[in-house]
């Protein structure tokens, strides 16, 4: 174990990119507490476009919610043999497939799949990520450079090849795309928290936290972990956009979901036999999936301005 | 400048170990007997036993480990299940079509990602960098799928400039170079402009600014060569993405690449080709992110006296 902290340090943890959001760390400036939740809304509000895309994230989740009870037709089941490839209309928002499936109902229940797919591959990736790089960068060592040589094998292969891989091996269908996303998601995670971990690990209140007989579980947990917390939920937010692209890309190769699903990549693949004639088939999964994306990127960006100390200063 | 290239090649010695051996455990982590898989659906059983010792699938792990590692060294991979070809043959015809496509598309990528990022940090916050990240972040939320399908339909189908499928001429280039280009333009684009800001506040900017040089100098001369380095950096991994994205553009300009070659390997499980293609696109990957390794030294001298 490295005790390499210099005791000249006297001065505060402001060298470090993210002091963790502990409610013990507060600085009472005059009338109001600055917690760390109002230091974060008051910089978070300000970033207009981001709060427009966290708003359009809640509709777009209760809408995935409640798609079952609120689509006008049957995603799979319900055929307008009258209605082939029509464009929008008052009956069919967006459109009627080249089966005579009634797009808006797919989409709408497509949107469940996505945000699935995005968040519970990321979600998976997150855990174990954060596990491996919570120990790789407490303990260091042997165990450290095991799991950043792993990382480094698993960052040789582009993502989607990896997930091409793991689907090869697993077969297709959402479950097995969700595992495969998710495991590219991994390394990521671990070397940032592994690279946050080295940082906090040193600072004088981990080594206070070890003084009064703290276990390594209760100062990685307690102490090392929520200071991790801000990193992780930004790259958790910007890496969702990435992880629907990939699954939907999956699913447009024809490995991921499977006809009927109304998953939106399939969705587009399906349409492409008829792009000529009914380009909207393919448009409106497009700005779906466009706009999913969009919203889970901006609110990365909007959320990393306000929990990243550094920018205050500009 | 030697040696930092060696201490580099040493270092990947146990990547491309692990690499190997994830490659060579993918046949056999893979549903079903491969000797089934490899005799076809009719087979009897002693077809079946003929083809796993024809393949070597019959002697133990290890020595099948061996045989694999030198075989692929010699290039033999098998032979395709499905077209019955050697693999090595079947890739090779497939290799110069993705690997200029990946080029082409880096190249226009880092000129438009490094001029809107340019701009975008030089007119912080007026209308060129308002512009420049506005299409920068639909750049990375559009994926490359949709965006070439829409290309197609507008460039090819509606407007008939270009053409929809093949790699016949330079023009067949276009559209896959740029849809497969966009979101990495995007993400140079995003990044440029981060590093370059953080450039622009430097000491030796005002020193520079102070002498009297003009600002195109400034930003050209004195802050391009600095924001290079993370740049340049982005750039390796990057080419990473480019390749995984090449599989989804392939297929959706049918061109005649080792992506597409993949994705019907992986429908057909024609498994040596898959084998093959993962090791080689892994390859291409660690020798791209070397060769960024010492590009990174030759632009910043302090990182190679480490």
């Amino acid at each position: 174990m490295s005790l390499s902290n210099s005791p000249l340090a006297t001065t505060s943890e402001t060298g470090a990119p993210l002091p963790p959001p502990d409610p013990a760390a507060v600085t009472a400036s005059g009338q109001k507490i600055r917690t760390p939740w109002r230091e974060f809304w008051r910089k978070f509000k300000k970033q207009r476009l981001a709060v427009y895309a966290g708003v359009f994230i809640l509709l777009l989740i209760l809408v995935a919610i409640l798609a079952p009870w609120i689509v006008p037709f049957d995603a799979e089941n319900f055929f307008d043999y009258d209605a082939l490839n029509s464009p929008p209309t008052w009956t069919h928002w967006f459109g009627v497939d080249s089966l005579g499936r009634d797009i808006f109902s797919r989409i709408l229940m497509g949107a469940r799949i996505s945000l699935a797919s995005g968040f519970f591959s990321v979600a998976i990736g997150a855990v174990i990520g954060t596990v491996f790089g919570l120990l790789a960068g407490y303990y260091e060592g042997w165990w450290d450079r095991i799991t950043m040589r792993i990382c480094d094998v698993l960052f040789a292969f582009p993502g989607i090849l990896l997930a091409i891989g793991i689907v090869a091996i697993l077969g297709g269908g959402m479950i097995n795309v969700i595992i495969s996303v998710s495991v590219f998601s991994i390394p990521a995670f671990a070397r940032l928290v592994r690279g946050n971990t080295l940082q906090l690990k040193n600072l004088t209140y981990i080594e206070a936290t070890r003084s009064i007989g703290a276990s390594d579980a209760t100062i990685m947990w307690k102490h090392i972990f929520p200071g991790t917390i801000s990193a992780i939920v930004v790259y958790f937010t910007m890496r969702i956009g990435t992880s629907i692209i990939t699954a939907a890309g999956l699913s447009f190769l024809g490995l991921g979901a499977q006809s009927p699903t109304p998953e939106w990549g399939l969705m587009l693949n399906e349409a492409r036999a008829d792009m000529v004639t009914s380009p909207h088939v393919a448009l409106v999964p497009s700005i779906a999936i466009f706009l999913t994306v969009l919203a889970f990127n901006l609110l990365g960006d909007g959320l990393r301005d306000a929990l990243d100390p550094k920018i205050e200063q500009r | 400048m030697f040696s930092f290239v060696i201490k580099r090649l040493l270092g990947l010695i146990p990547t491309l170990l692990l690499v190997a051996v994830l490659v060579f455990l993918f046949v056999h982590l893979l549903p079903g007997d491969p000797a089934r898989l490899a005799a076809g659906p009719d087979a009897d059983d002693k077809t079946v036993a003929l083809v796993r010792a024809d393949l070597g699938l019959d002697k133990p792990l290890p020595e099948q480990f061996v045989n694999f590692f030198v075989n692929a060294a010699k290039g033999d991979f098998g032979r395709s299940i499905r077209s019955k070809r050697p693999v090595s043959e079947e890739i090779a015809a497939r290799f110069w079509p993705t690997l200029w496509l990946t080029v082409v598309a880096m190249i226009w990528a880092v000129i438009f990602g490094l001029i809107i990022g340019i701009s975008s940090a030089v007119w912080r916050n007026k209308w060129p960098d308002r512009l420049g990240m506005t299409l920068a972040v639909s750049g990375i939320s559009f994926p490359a799928f949709s965006l070439g399908i829409l290309l197609m339909q507008v460039f090819s189908v509606k407007l008939g400039w270009l053409p929809t499928v093949g790699d016949d001429t330079w023009r067949h280039y276009i559209l896959p170079s740029i849809t497969l280009g966009a979101a990495v333009a995007a993400v140079m684009a995003r990044f440029t402009r981060s590093s370059f800001i953080e450039i622009l506040q430097e000491d030796f900017v005002r020193t520079a600014r102070a002498k009297g040089l003009t600002e195109t100098v400034v930003v050209i001369k004195h802050c391009l060569r600095n924001a290079l380095i993370p740049v340049v950096t982005m750039m390796g991994l990057q080419f990473g993405f480019l390749l995984g994205g090449s599989i989804l553009v392939e297929v959706v300009f049918n061109w005649p690449g080792m992506g597409r070659l993949l994705v019907d390997a992986v429908e057909m499980r024609d498994y040596p080709i898959i084998q093959a293609e993962i090791l080689l696109f892994s390859l291409e990957f660690i020798f791209i992110n070397l060769v960024v390794d010492v590009l990174y030294a030759v632009i910043n001298p302090s990182i190679r006296f480490k």
